[in-house]
């Protein structure tokens, strides 16, 4: 039973793509020069997190609920950092007319 | 069921064939909208990727035994994230050209080394590692999720509420400030 068709029923194949998801989400914050750009790289990274706890959950966990209810507050605490985030955005923008991280260091004062 | 099972694996077109298939289907989505998501030269194709990405993620949640968790993925992220960050962008990103140079030391070759060095370690050390298997004791089904979120997740569940409450209060007046009229 080691074909690649049978990976769905093994928990390193989903800690795998988590942490591919995470490795990707860093290279987009660390690569990225507009804020936009961060806060969707800042997303893939909530992602494979989320997925971890959900592949946990799934495989070793004795009571499958807590990794969902977990991945639920997950979600919950990204839709309201992604507000935050995107409103900030626009106030620089409306400011600096520009979404790009370098023009708001003169935010350092 | 098939008594033809070949010994390396379910076939390609017997029922577990095809769900495995459909697995490879979307970790490849998940994999590939991330790609785009963080290599897009334009953020609405960005976003368009992290679509693809979230619809990936949620196929794989749904292998996972949850498919409520994987319906509130698309519900929350595909339907509210994805399409915020898509305003944003609309409001606040007209096309403007690169401004070429001024790139700081981790764009390029030592990003990426960064990155592919934290996901590397991450994937040698998930499968070096003896993961232990443990009996289930509840089912996990949906019923029981609501019982523990409003018992013995009650607490951190009205917190949620409150921040995104707060969250959203906040985003409104951040964004309005400023403006005229």
């Amino acid at each position: 039973m080691s074909s690649a068709l049978t990976l769905y029923n093994s928990l390193p194949t989903y800690l795998t793509v988590g942490a591919l998801l995470f490795g990707l989400g860093v290279y987009g914050i660390v690569s990225r020069r507009t804020l936009i750009g961060m806060l969707i790289a800042a997303e893939l990274i909530l992602a494979g997190a989320s997925l971890n706890f959900m592949a946990f959950n799934r495989f070793t966990a004795p009571d499958p609920v807590t990794g969902q209810v977990f991945a639920l507050f997950i979600m919950a605490i990204a839709a309201a950092e992604a507000a935050i985030g995107l409103s900030i955005v626009i106030a620089l923008y409306r400011q600096y007319k520009s979404i790009d991280a370098e023009d708001a260091v003169h935010l350092k004062g | 069921m098939t008594p033809m099972v070949p010994p390396t694996g379910p076939a390609l077109f017997s029922v577990e064939g095809m769900v495995g298939m459909v697995f490879l289907v979307a970790v490849a989505m998940t994999l590939t909208g991330g790609l785009i998501a963080s290599n897009a030269e334009r953020l609405v194709r960005a976003v368009a990727g992290l679509i693809i990405c979230f619809v990936g993620v949620a196929g794989l949640y749904f292998f996972l035994n949850s498919p409520f968790v994987a319906m509130m993925q698309i519900l929350i992220y595909v339907g509210a994230v994805a399409v915020t960050i898509a305003f944003a962008i609309m409001l606040a990103a007209p096309e403007q050209a690169n401004k070429p140079g001024s790139t700081g030391p981790l764009v390029g070759p030592f990003g990426f080394a960064a990155a592919a060095l934290l996901s590397g370690a991450l994937t040698v050390l998930v499968i070096r590692t003896d993961w232990p298997v443990r009996e289930k004791i509840t089912t996990g089904s949906v019923r029981e999720i609501g019982i523990q979120l409003l018992t013995n997740h009650a607490m951190v569940f009205e917190l949620v509420s409150i921040v995104l409450l707060i969250a959203i209060l906040g985003a409104l007046v951040i964004a309005r400030g400023g403006r005229e009229g």
